[in-house]
This record gives structure tokens, sequence and C-alpha cells, in this order.
């Protein structure tokens, strides 16, 4: 139940022979040894697991992993520039004190990109929406939109 | 405080980075070589006992490796509680469970073990092990399980498994005095923590042949000495590392996987297992918010004096004792603490049942009993006509008053402070007014408030031990070791701060761990109780004087000047005289390492044990609008008010105060876990446990009425749970203004409200 | 790992119908949102067994305007883009509504409008709006081609009028059925995002001069499937629209729900929202929304 595919991961081609009963989180965390990406549920309600696929938020648990073939994939380590420097929703999210545990944070920043970069101008209610697959227990989530809107403004 | 004001200022938490780039590791975030995966067998009942096991298709599953009953592990009788020890056995925990039972108590009982080679195996296994049980009736209510006739869940103790009673004066006396008593039925919901990330451990033997266990643990310390006492060795035997935590709320607080987990590696000749729970798993069959049941009476008198308060707690327990009635038994004293009364009572009984046991959850008990208390002081307000919020305040305990039940002297208390700031940037009055036009009709609006008090810590009712080490580095940076526990809400960088603040250094000169690790690190008892800022903050305010000292003394000597004249300030050995900088810290720190003749490293150590605690107090102001037809509750304001003396660092406290302001509004308008009569959880996912998601909650609002408290090590006193006491009640008390219904069973759920109005329009209902 | 014996995917509508040849037992996957979460809790039917995978199937995406006005919405369209398509917005924004209101963001990405109908829940959120716009289901085979109205596909929870090797191709609305009309959803949910509705009513209606021309009411959770109120809109039909008549309307949907009481809401409280519900979506339609 092996299958090869090929994808582009955080911007460079690679190729994986993957267990076809893999979710793409799994594949993730256990063949390219990306642990940014949690799991907090495994049926796609809190968003922790969250990567773009093609520039979208996707909830990589309920994702299968051989369905990123010919796909682009970004995760939070593909978030931070290649010079390591932190992107400016990362930082937004830091200077705003939207982090706490820190769990649902790359799964907040992931679903903060898209919408970013898809609303140069966005209200607090689309934020709210934007950000509604995505759980978080400790912020009650105000710090979170508070660096979205600081990310907006900063970028 | 010092010269370099490091406290107080919002300085940047140091782990922020590390979670933004996803680099932050949490125990399911590291490799482990030949790792095998543990999974419980639950029972599928609620109450009985397993009579038999047919394993035998189980075994044939391949990849399985080890299937565990409750005979193959030790049978220490053990408490999952995270208190700290205590040598007076009386005062221990109640010790009634064993790692694996066969005595079902709980649905989702664990009552054995699947071991192997991947977690999709163990589940399939799982799913072979045929399981006869003798069932018993299911008590899901502390009245089922009190009943005559009711069968002892626990063979050696009565279900009622404690009861007290607390409390001063002649309370029936002094109610005979009141114009007007109100005595009212409350109930509360069985709220779960749902920390992101779930329980998860793994377990090893070590190198040296001891046991080590990784786990999402608040209380490392504590944990290990759980861990022993249930698996059987000497303490330590046992080493437990915590890495960074996705969250805990209290559900951490207990020891719920960790036992396990280590039974298993050593079932499996050491080699690495880790057990993670599924969410389903992590909110029906870890801890919970006690549910409790409240008979409440006030007697008043029509100028507004309070007579007298009569409390009756029924507190559901559960099926295991846990934190037991330490929860239950709690809230005389804070009632004390809040306001005047010639009498009180408070009799409270915890109460075995077969629910999900309740252990510690953010704010311990409080929530429960401020929801009853306030509750029952806004009717007492409205039925003599007079203002909740000035009510509040003329029965408010003044600064500085002896609460003898507790013997604390209430010092820096700044409850009224906090009423009167919270009317005034609330636009109490304001809003009140305009809800006027808002009576009638579908959309009806209306204001609640409700005020607590807090303690800090555990003192005088437990130990309060904690330890903090400093080492200088050669650069003169300090890596600070606590055994303190960082859980998310920021401790591990208020107490650098602190740290930093005590010595006279930048805040980037103090250099923390992700892990806490109890073979390394000073005993403490950890996260719990809003203890750590204080507490801790003792043992690193000494451990920073210390090396300050040290440091100093160093100093004088290289510089041959003598000590009282020297100071650190800025990173910089200062000699105070002409204000001239004599040396950087990294030139004492060099010569510490490498001066051939006096070369001799700098360390401080203290371990603190504090006897002295101080109260918070706060309140919530909140403006709803229920929907007549439908029963909806929309939350249109809320504002936090806190007294918790000063704010180490205030973008980290506003962090505290939101988060526990969103668990609150959760508690009273949609959260809870709910049972068939049966016993089974019927909600336990995040579909269907109702946590706020960024829809449903307003814009959270709070100030704080900051002050710099005597007794606090920096001037501060509890902050991290205090936030989730006032909101939930005060959102009950506004939609009774809104409505013109109380309404005293939480949450206060679209049902719950219609269900009330359609009883009131029936008449079937009595209002106060 | 998902507890599957084999993953297979198709590169076309045909190959669909190739693997279902060779795979008899294996159940089809479009976005996962639903079989995913299913074979994750193991429910019969979704663990064991291998799965087809469709998701890069072309031939059932999109939305297509036909030269008679006709509406086809392929089943592998997803929610998000059903809520963005310029077509759906302007021809029937009602269902661009209701799928605005499906979980959160992430399962508008994934899920399906296909899998939506054929995973057959009976709070569904895009069924109701199909149900009021007369939408007809074109079944294939590997060599036939059927259409069913959706108000007739659903046998029960969980189940609908597929035939082993038969697959969900589109959903066709003919322009009679949007043109003319308002519509407005209500989710009754406990929580604004991630839930499932108590109770959920699509109302579509049209109007001309203060007169109801035709009315189609459908609700969510009032019964094993989505369902019609022949009742209500046979009392609506050219009845001046005034609150009597839309409370009345509300009044009689109670003739054709079977709400059932579960742990998420008493019989009592969903029959009560039944004629709540309506009475706000036609007073919201009418309005054009809030």
């Amino acid at each position: 139940m092996i299958q090869e595919i090929e994808f582009t991961l955080n911007g460079e081609a690679v190729t994986c022979a993957v267990d076809v009963r893999k979710s793409l989180l799994e594949m993730l965390r256990e063949d390219f040894s990306l642990i940014g990406m949690k799991e907090g549920c495994s049926v796609g309600e809190c968003g922790a697991c969250s990567v773009l696929i093609d520039e979208q938020a996707v909830d990589s648990c309920i994702y299968l992993a051989v369905w990123v073939d010919g796909k682009s994939i970004t995760t939070i380590e593909g978030i931070t520039h290649t010079d390591g420097s932190l992107d400016n929703v990362q930082q937004a999210f830091i200077d705003a004190g939207a982090v706490q545990c820190g769990f649902c944070i790359p799964g907040m920043i992931i679903s903060s990109s898209q919408f970013i970069k898809e609303n140069p101008q966005p209200s607090r209610d689309e934020i709210r929406r934007a950000l509604s697959g995505n759980m978080c227990r400790c912020t009650g989530y105000q710090k979170i939109i508070d660096a979205v809107e600081l990310a907006v403004e900063t970028k | 405080m010092g010269t370099n004001e490091v406290v107080g200022h919002s300085e940047q938490r140091w782990d922020a980075i590390a979670k933004v780039k996803g680099q932050a590791q949490f125990t399911g975030d590291f490799p482990f070589k030949n790792l095998l995966y543990g999974k419980i067998l639950r029972s599928t009942i609620a109450h009985g006992r397993v009579e038999s096991y047919d394993i035998s298709e189980a075994e044939k599953v391949p990849g399985v490796v080890k299937i565990l009953l409750p005979e193959d592990l030790p049978q220490n009788k053990y408490s999952t509680a995270g208190h700290p020890w205590t040598l007076i056995p009386e005062k221990q925990d109640i010790r009634d469970r064993t790692i694996l039972t066969r005595d079902v108590r709980v649905y989702g009982d664990d009552i054995g073990a699947v071991i192997a080679k991947s977690e999709l195996a163990a589940i399939k296994a799982l799913e072979k092990i045929k399981v006869t049980y003798k069932e018993y009736p299911v008590y899901i209510t502390p009245q089922q399980a009190m009943a005559d006739d009711a069968r002892r869940i626990h063979e050696e103790r009565d279900n009622v498994l404690a009861s007290s009673k607390v409390g001063f004066g002649d309370v029936d006396k002094s109610m005979a005095e009141a114009d007007y008593i109100i005595r009212e039925n409350l109930s509360t919901s069985v709220q779960q923590h749902v920390h992101m990330e779930n329980q998860i451990a793994v377990a090893y033997q070590d190198a040296d042949q001891r046991w080590t266990c990784v786990s999402s643990t608040q209380i490392p310390h504590i944990c290990r000495r759980i861990i022993a006492q249930a698996v059987g060795v000497s303490w330590s035997k046992i080493r437990v590392k915590k890495p960074f935590i996705g969250g805990g709320f209290g559900n951490k607080q207990d020891a719920v996987v960790e036992p396990l987990v280590v039974a298993m590696s050593m079932a499996c000749n050491g080699q690495p297992v880790q057990l993670a729970l599924t969410r389903e798993e992590s909110i029906a069959y870890t801890r919970t918010r006690h549910a409790i049941d409240y008979n409440f009476a006030i007697g008043v008198k029509k100028d507004g004096t309070i007579t007298a308060i009569d409390c009756d707690v029924i507190s559901n327990q559960g099926g295991y004792a846990s934190h037991g009635h330490a929860i239950g038994g709690k809230g005389g004293t804070f009632i004390n603490a809040i306001y005047k009364m010639d009498s009180l009572r408070y009799t409270a009984k915890t109460v075995y049942t077969n629910i999900a046991t309740a252990g510690a959850m953010r704010a311990y008990g409080m929530p429960q009993v401020v929801f009853a208390l306030e509750t029952v002081m806004d009717d007492a307000a409205d039925k003599i006509g007079m203002d909740p919020i000035d009510f509040r305040m003329m029965n408010r305990r003044p600064d500085g008053f002896y609460n003898a039940m507790s013997n604390v002297k209430q010092i820096n208390f700044k409850v009224g402070e906090c009423l009167e700031k919270g009317r005034k940037e609330f636009e109490w009055d304001k809003k009140m007014a305009a809800s006027k036009q808002y009576k009638t009709g579908v959309k009806r609006r209306g204001l609640g408030v409700a005020a607590f008090s807090f303690g800090t810590a555990v003192y005088p009712f437990g130990l309060e031990v904690a330890g903090a080490r400093l080492i200088l580095m050669p650069d003169g940076c300090f890596k600070l070791m606590l055994g303190s526990t960082e859980i998310g809400q920021g401790a591990d960088t208020a107490l650098s701060q602190m740290a930093a603040e005590a010595i006279g250094v930048p805040f980037k000169n103090i250099i923390r761990d992700s892990f806490t690790d109890t073979d390394i690190d000073p005993y403490d008892t950890g996260a719990y109780a809003s203890r750590q800022s204080y507490v801790t903050g003792f043992a690193v305010k000494e451990a920073a004087e210390k090396i300050k000292a040290k440091i100093l003394t160093r100093a004088a000597k290289m510089y041959d000047v003598r000590t009282e004249y020297i100071d650190i300030i800025d990173g910089n050995i200062i000699y105070m005289p002409d204000g001239e900088r004599l040396a950087t810290l990294e030139d004492i720190a060099m010569s510490s390492y490498f001066d051939m003749k006096d070369g001799k490293t700098i360390t401080a150590y203290s371990s603190v044990n504090i006897h002295q605690t101080t109260y918070a107090s706060g309140c919530t102001l909140a403006e709803v609008e229920v929907d007549m037809e439908t029963g909806r509750v929309k939350l249109l304001s809320i504002m936090n008010v806190h007294d918790s003396g000063k704010i180490i660092n205030p973008l980290i406290a506003n962090g505290q105060v939101e988060g526990g302001m969103a668990m609150s509004i959760g508690y009273g308008l949609s959260e809870g876990i709910r049972y068939s009569k049966e016993g089974r959880p019927l909600n336990n996912n995040l579909l269907d446990y109702k946590l706020p998601t960024t829809m449903d909650l307003p814009k959270l609002e709070h100030a704080f009425v900051e002050t710099d408290d005597p007794l606090g090590p920096f001037g501060n006193k509890s902050l991290g749970e205090n936030p989730t006491v006032s909101p939930a009640p005060a959102i009950r008390n506004a939609v009774k203004n809104a409505i013109g219904i109380g309404i005293n069973t939480l949450p206060l759920s679209p049902e719950n409200v219609y269900e009330h109005i359609q009883a009131q329009q029936k008449g079937d209902v009595q209002n106060v | 790992m998902f507890d599957i014996t084999g993953y297979y995917e198709a590169h076309s509508l045909a190959n669909v119908f190739e693997l279902l040849k060779e795979q008899p037992t294996a159940r089809i996957v479009a976005g996962g949102t639903d079989v995913l979460v299913k074979s994750r809790a193991r429910v019969t039917g979704f663990v064991e067994t291998p799965l087809i995978g469709i998701s890069r199937v072309a031939e059932m995406k999109g939305v297509i305007m036909a030269d008679d006005g006709t509406i086809n919405i392929g089943a592998l369209t997803t929610f998000d883009e059903i809520e963005h398509n310029k077509i759906i917005n302007q021809n029937m924004p009602l269902l661009s509504q209701a799928v605005s209101l499906v979980g959160g963001p992430q399962t508008r990405r994934m899920g399906t409008i296909g899998g939506n109908v054929c995973n057959a829940g009976p709070a569904a959120d895009s069924a109701p709006a199909l149900f009021t716009y007369n939408a007809v289901c074109e079944i294939c085979s590997a060599t036939t081609t059927r259409e069913v109205p959706i108000t007739e596909f659903y046998i029960g929870v969980g189940k609908v009028k597929l035939q082993p090797g038969e697959v969900l191709v589109k959903f066709k609305i003919t322009k009679q059925n949007y043109q003319g009309y308002q519509g407005y959803y209500i989710k009754f949910a406990q929580r604004a995002a991630l839930d499932i509705a108590n109770l959920s009513c699509a109302a579509l209606v049209k109007v001309t001069e203060n007169k109801i021309q035709d009315l189609r009411i459908c609700f969510g959770a009032a019964a094993a499937t989505p369902i019609r109120m022949p009742a209500a809109e046979a009392y609506g039909l050219g009845k001046e629209v005034s609150n009597d008549t839309l409370t009345t309307i509300g009044d009689y949907c109670l003739q054709d729900t079977k709400t059932i009481a579960d742990w998420r809401a008493s019989k009592e409280y969903r029959d009560h929202l039944v004629t709540v519900l309506p009475v706000r979506a036609l007073a919201l339609a009418l309005k054009d929304g809030e």
C-alpha cells in the first residue's frame, strides 16, 4: 500500500513513497519530520493541523497524503523565510501577544497567511470568520485577531 | 522595586519565536526509536464489574506486543490528584484507584490496555477484546448515589466521600432578623478543560535503569511521586520531564496517563511506550469541573444589610475521588472574604457518582460558588430594589478585614475599587438606562454584574514550597532553573522578569528552558492555584538576591571597593557614589570562570516555604440581548476588572484575562458534558462540546485596579485563574435583568432559556 | 493512519466506473470531510475497505449555466467555490448563503456539495437550499444516466438512491426554479461556526405585488431527511404578505415536520423553532437578508 508521490514542500520539489493510509499530517510529521502542525482532534474540527495546499488552508488530518501528488504544500516551517527571519504574520502574532501555549498557533498563522493575502483590508468580523476553523482555549482569540490586524498593517 | 524596571513591562515571552515558527516541541514531537503505542481498553458501561475478558482474537492482530489486564499491573492504590504530598495521613488524598480496574465506576473506565507497534494495530486489537460485565445501577446525580438503597461505588467508602460544615454566628437567628429571605436552588454544569493538546506521555527505561516519563503535565515533581506510588517504586526511581505543554487548565494537574504509561514500559522491558489520548477520550475520560448543586439562602434587610448566608452544597465527584472535597468544601471562606454578614453557614458534601471524575479546573470551585453567591446576591438586590452594584458596594468587606475562616488578614483587598472602576469604564449607568427601551418585544436587553474574591496559592490549607536556581554564565547572562511549570500562561517569562529585576540586568540576560526536569530542576509543586508568580516569585527573588550578593562581593574584591558602594544596574557594576561603571557583568563572570587564582563559578539556589497569602478580587459587568422566541442569548458587551496587585507583564496578563473570560463565557452560555441515563457521555468531541469559536465571542474588555501588594514578592497577587470566575454569573444576572427570569442552571443555552420563558408564560415558575 | 485496505484515484468519470468495477466494495471519497471523519470514528463501511478518490475528476467540478438558463453544479464543487461563484451568487443566493455556514473555512474548502448530499445527513447545510430550488440529481453509471429530483433522492439517514456502480455527477436547476425568487437560510445551531444545525430552514419565495406567487420551504434536522413543507407551501400560495400570513405559514409547517428529541434538543423545542424559523427566513428573504 505504498504509493510514490511528487509534490512541492515549502518551496522544494520532493518525492515520497507513502503509505496510502496516511493522512497528510502523518506524512509531514513522520516522513518529513515537520512537527510544527499539531493534531488536536484528528477529525477536522480544531484546525491545529492546518497547512496551505496550493495556497488554500485545509486540515491536514483529514486529507489523504496521496492527494498532495502534484500540489504545493506550505507548512508553518515554510512560513518562516528561508534566511530564518520571521514572516510579518509571525512577528505580528508575537507583538500582539497572541501566543500562549502555542499549540494552535501554527494553524492560526497558516489560516491568517492565506486570509491576509486575499483580503488586504479586512474587518474584524471578516478576520473572525476566516479563523473560525481554528480553535484556541488560551486566548479568547482577541489577541489573535489583533495579530491579524497588525499583520495587515505591517504588510 | 530595583532600578531596572523590567517588572511591569510587556517583555516578549521567551518562547514566542519558537511557537510561531512551529519549532516548539511538545511531548508528541520528540522522535523515539522503536516507539510502541499504548491504548486503553475502556468500559462500555458506567457501573459494574468485569466478569471476563476474551483476548484471544486481539492477540492475533499483527503488531500487537502486549495486552494488559488489571491483574498484570501493580495493585497499589493511589490518587491521581496533583496535590503536594503531606505527612499527615488524614490530609492525604483518598487513594481509591489502581492503574487498571475490573471494578467499573465510570463509563470509559480503564479496564485494560493494549501495546502495539502501531497505533492502528492497538486500536484494532482493542475492538477485538470481548468483555462481559456484571452491571450495577448507574448513578448520574448525587441524589441517586445518596439514596438509601444505593450501592457503594467504592466498597470501602460511603458514596458521600466527605462532608464539612463551616461558618460563624447563629444563622437561624440572623435569618429571623432579615426582612426578606431569598432561598434558591442552583446547579452548575460539567465543564471540561479542552486544552488544545490532549493528554500524552512517553515512558522508557533510561541508561541508569530508572524510569523516565516525558509528559504534558502541570506538576512534574508531584507527578513523579504519583507514578512512584502507583507502580510501587521508590520516588527517585522516576524521572519526569515536561516539555512545552499545549494548555492544562487544571486537567493536567492530575496524573491521568502517567502511571499507566510507565507501567506499560515496565511491561515491555523498558522499551519506550507512548500513550496519547484522543480528543474524545480527553473530553470524556479525564477530569472535569465539578457539577455542584446549591441550596443557597441569603437574609437581607430593607436597607440592604445582609444578616445571614446559608449555603448547602452537594458536589458531584464522579467515579473517583481525585481532588475530592477540596473543591466543594472550599466556598465558605470566600463568601466570607467578600461580603459582610452576621452569620454564615456553609455545609458541603462531596458525593461519588458514575459520571466522569471531577478534578481541578481553572479557579478550582470558585466559578461554581460565585455563580451561586452572585445569583442570590443579585436577586436580593432586586428584592429590595437596590442597584446591584450599590448593593455589593455597601456589603463588601473593607480593605484589611481579618477573615477568621482562613486566618488571613485581607490587606490590600480592592473589590470596591473594581466595582467602581467597572461601573465607570463599562458605562454601566448609561447602558442600563439605554437598555430600558428594550424590555418588551422579541429582543430584550439587560445588564448584570458579579464580583468575586480569590486566594493566591493554597496556604494556609496546603504546603507552599518552591525553588529556583540561578547560574551566572561566562557572558553575564543567567540560567534560571525552575521546578515550576510553564503551561502557556507565561509563567517562565514573568519569573524571568522577576529575576532580571532583582539582579539588575536586562530581561534578555535571563535564559529559561522549555523543559522542567525533576532530576535537574529545583523542587516546586507546579502550576495550579495561581501560585507560581507568587510563591515561585519569592523563590526567584531570593535566588536573585543571593546571586547578586555573590557577584557584588566578588566585584568589590576585584575592584577594591566596599560592597555597599556598588550595585548592578542594567547589567553593569556601578560605583554608586559617582555613578561610574566599574565593570560589566561579563567582566565579573569571566573572572569567576577563568581567573587562575580566584576562579570559582557563581550560582545561587533557593527553596522557600511561604506562610502567607494575599486575596485578590474582581468583577464582571455584562450586557446581553435575549431573543424571546428562540431563547438565544447574545452577549453584547462584557468587561472584567481585576484587583491582582502589581501586573508583572501587562501583555501576558491581558492574555490571561481574555482567555479566562472566554472560558467563563462558554461556561455561562454553551459548554457542558451531557450524559445518557446509562452514564455514557454524549458530546465528547469538538463538534458537540460547544467550546466558543472566534465567531462566538464579543470584544473582551478588561481593566486592572493596579496596586503594589505589600505581601507580594513584586507587589503581585493571583491572576491566572481569576478571570474565569465571574463572567458566567454576570451573564446570568444580565439575562434576568433583560427578561425578568432568573435562570439558575448552567449553561444558559437557547433551549434552557426558552424553557424558562415558556414556564413563566405558563405560570410554572415563581420568580424572585 | 486510516484503516483502509487500498486507495485508487480516478482521473476521469470513465475511470471512476472502471475502478468501481474492479473494486466493487470500495467507498467513494471526494473531499474527505465526511468519509475520513467517519473512518476515524471507525464507522462500519468506512474502515477495512478500499477508497476510490474522485477529487481530480474534472467533469464533476464547477458551475455552468446552459443556454436555456439551467444551472449545472458539479457534484465535486466545494462549498467555498459555490459561496463565491458568480452564477450562484446572482441566481441562487440562498444556496451560497447556506453553504457559507458549513463548518469552518477549512471544511468549506474541501467539502463538496455532492458529498454533502450523498452523505445524507439530516442537518446537511446545502440540502434545504437544493430542495427549495427543486434541484435535479444527474446520476451516472458506466452505461446509464438518469435524473432524480433531489426531493426524491433521499431514503433515510445516511441513505440515498444510488445503486452500486452509480455516481452522483451534478445538480441541475432550471431557470423557472430560481428566476424571480428571493430566499433565506437560517441555521439554528449553538455556535456561529464549526457547528451542526439543531434545526435549519430554507425559505424560497416569489412575490409580486405583495402576493405570494410561489413558496418553498425546506427544513434540515426536522426529519430523517431534509423535508419540504407541502401544507405550509399550499397555504401560502396567493396570500398577501403580512405578519399574520408568515406566522400562519410557520404554524402550518408543524403538519409536515417529523422532529425527534435527542440530546441536542427536545422535540418540543424543535417544534417551537419549526414555527419560528420559516417566519424569520421569509421576512429576511423579502428584505434581501439582514
